[in-house]
């Protein structure tokens, strides 16, 4: 193999990464960042509609209606009692029709979604709680339609709630994309894997928990920083 | 203007258990008016009100706001009549991640009406209620008294034919009280809004009602002009209230005193509060009197007073001062 080893002409404390590819390091990193960002897109979206009616379902709100909140309830208990691993293998035909192929990184975005929106949801449904009823009630008074409830009250009012709630579900999702590699997923995760544990690779398993790490606390550095510009009381 | 006929409201508590929180409730507020319910906690008068909005469909009843009859009203044409009944709330119910100036634009904003129609009419609300300094604060930045003329700016915005106060003064201090309730008195005389107000507290229904209803469990036991009410409370619910505001209406002072001569109870309202009527008549006889225990004051704009008297004479003479007081339009009661 000629492609490679770039040996890093640098100082001795250096050379102990110095086998590193730095290219397969930036392609995971790329790969992690891609998975991250569209499953997180299509997570927030569906959780958020899944969590707003979820509430809304709820005893004492909008559309209180026992059944329909049971039967959703279970969906979501469902869904995320099971593991991530296997949840992955479990809808691959689903993953197929949706996105083409089962494996890959596009693979694992549907995985992901599956995984994190009921999650989120649930994540959704106590931030909406939060919101004080009063305030609710207020804009009933006002006649307010339920639709402009949501809207202008009660996703307003818990807007920090759900920013705390997008980086909560942002964290697990890095943490899901590292499994992906069992379905080819890529990822910094993958990398961790195949290099530092199959092959003994302990500086690439040094690199890839260090950036993973990075990543994980920009995002949550971002969001206690969204937080804060938002709260209001 | 508000008209509430055979209002019942029953809640499931339980398979077989139910609570009545309102049993009967026959209610007419006149255009104009301030009306107030006064109960205790529990006594359904927070359900009443509710009832008026609907934000507690009542279980049996009509509800009539303006003419339209809300009980039969869809959806849609509920929220519609909505935007005409103002309310404000004990614990203001502001958004808190809106300022005072968007807080007041929203009901605005619900009622679909264009950017260029709703700054002017924030300003001028701001100003009515003497908030334009504080206009880009958020709610936490203000005193509970700001927050309700928030809450009251917010309730005016569209112009409502009515306005509900849910215990609106009960989270305030006594002063932040009196500027709330002299703000909802010139409200209502500029605008000659009709306010239905519920409190347990007497002192705010003499500041600013016209009328009163009391209420005690589900019922309302008592109604009339606060005055009426107020001077000859029939209900013990009601007495209770009105010995709040008045320590001089108990009867400690004289409990152990023992009357030489006759003792009567003297109730005089309006103009001849500030009349000698009472030494005028008695003057005419050879009789005395002394006064044991009294009170003037103020029922809203009107005022009153209560004296208890002894009168020291004969028999004849002491009949004959009853009687003339009584022809001058006192009401005098034995003791």
């Amino acid at each position: 193999m000629t492609n490679g080893i770039v040996k890093m002409a640098g100082a001795a404390p250096f050379s102990f990464f110095s086998d590193i590819q730095w290219n397969d390091i930036f392609k995971a990193s790329n790969e992690t960042l891609y998975m991250l960002a569209f499953s997180l897109l299509f997570t927030v979206i569906l959780g958020l509609l899944l969590g707003i009616v979820l509430f809304l379902f709820s005893e004492g709100q909008l559309l209180q209606n026992r059944a329909l909140y049971g039967l959703l309830s279970v969906i979501v208990n469902v869904l995320r009692s099971v593991p991530f691993v296997i949840l992955m293998i479990l809808i691959m035909p689903f993953t197929k029709t949706i996105v083409g192929t089962s494996i890959g990184v596009k693979g694992a975005i549907p995985p992901l979604v599956v995984a994190a929106a009921p999650f989120f949801a649930r994540l959704v449904e106590t931030s909406l709680r939060e919101v004080d009823k009063g305030v609710v009630e207020a804009a009933t008074a006002m006649g307010a339609s339920k639709g402009m409830i949501v809207l202008h009250v009660l996703l307003r009012e818990a807007r920090t709630g759900l920013i705390a709630a997008i980086t909560i579900t942002a964290v697990t999702l890095v943490s899901y994309t590292a499994m992906s590699g069992v379905i080819g997923g890529g990822g910094l995760g993958d990398l961790a894997l195949r290099f530092g544990y199959q092959r003994f690779r302990l500086d690439v398993m040094i690199v890839t928990v260090a950036l993973l790490l990075i990543l994980v606390q920009i995002l949550q550095t971002a969001g206690d920083m969204l937080v804060k510009a938002f709260s209001r009381r | 203007m508000i008209d509430l006929i055979d209002i019942e409201k029953v809640y499931q508590t339980g398979k077989k258990s139910s609570f009545i929180a309102l049993r009967g409730i026959n209610l007419k507020v006149e255009k104009g008016e301030i009306f107030g319910v006064i109960g205790r906690s529990g006594a359904g008068k927070s359900t009443l009100l509710r009832s008026v909005n609907l934000l507690e469909r009542p279980t049996g009843g009509t509800v009539i706001v303006g003419g339209d009859k809300l009980t039969e009203l869809t959806e849609k044409a509920l929220q519609e009549k909505r935007k005409r009944i103002g309310m404000i709330f004990q614990h203001f119910n502001l958004l808190t991640t809106a300022t005072v100036r968007e807080n007041i634009a929203f009901p605005l904003r619900i009622a679909k009406l264009g950017g260029s129609r709703i700054k002017p009419r924030v300003d001028e609300l701001l100003e009515l209620v003497g908030l334009t300094a504080y206009q880009h604060h958020y709610p936490k930045q203000l005193s509970g008294g700001q927050k309700q003329r928030v809450g009251i700016a917010r309730a005016l915005a569209n112009d409502p034919e009515v306005l509900l106060c849910d215990e609106a003064t009960s989270a305030l201090d006594p002063q932040t009280t009196d500027s709330i309730l002299s703000l909802l008195k010139e409200i209502n005389r500029r605008m000659g809004i009709t306010i239905l107000l519920i409190t347990h507290e007497m002192g705010v229904i003499r500041a600013v009602c016209d009328r009163v209803a009391v209420m005690d469990h589900g019922r309302i036991v008592e109604s009339g002009t606060v005055l009426d009410v107020f001077l000859s409370p029939r209900d013990s619910v009601t007495r209770e209230f009105v010995s709040e505001v008045s320590d001089a209406f108990g009867s400690e002072a004289i409990d152990a005193y023992r009357a030489q001569g006759r003792m009567v109870r003297i109730h005089f309202r309006g103009g001849q509060t500030y009349e000698p009527v009472l030494y005028e008549t008695v003057r005419r006889t050879d009789a005395t009197f002394a006064i044991l225990q009294g009170t003037v004051s103020k029922m809203k704009d009107v005022p009153y007073g209560q004296l208890i008297v002894e009168l020291r004479g004969s028999d004849g003479e002491v009949d004959r001062i009853i009687e003339e007081l009584g022809q001058q339009g006192l009401e005098v009661s034995r003791l």
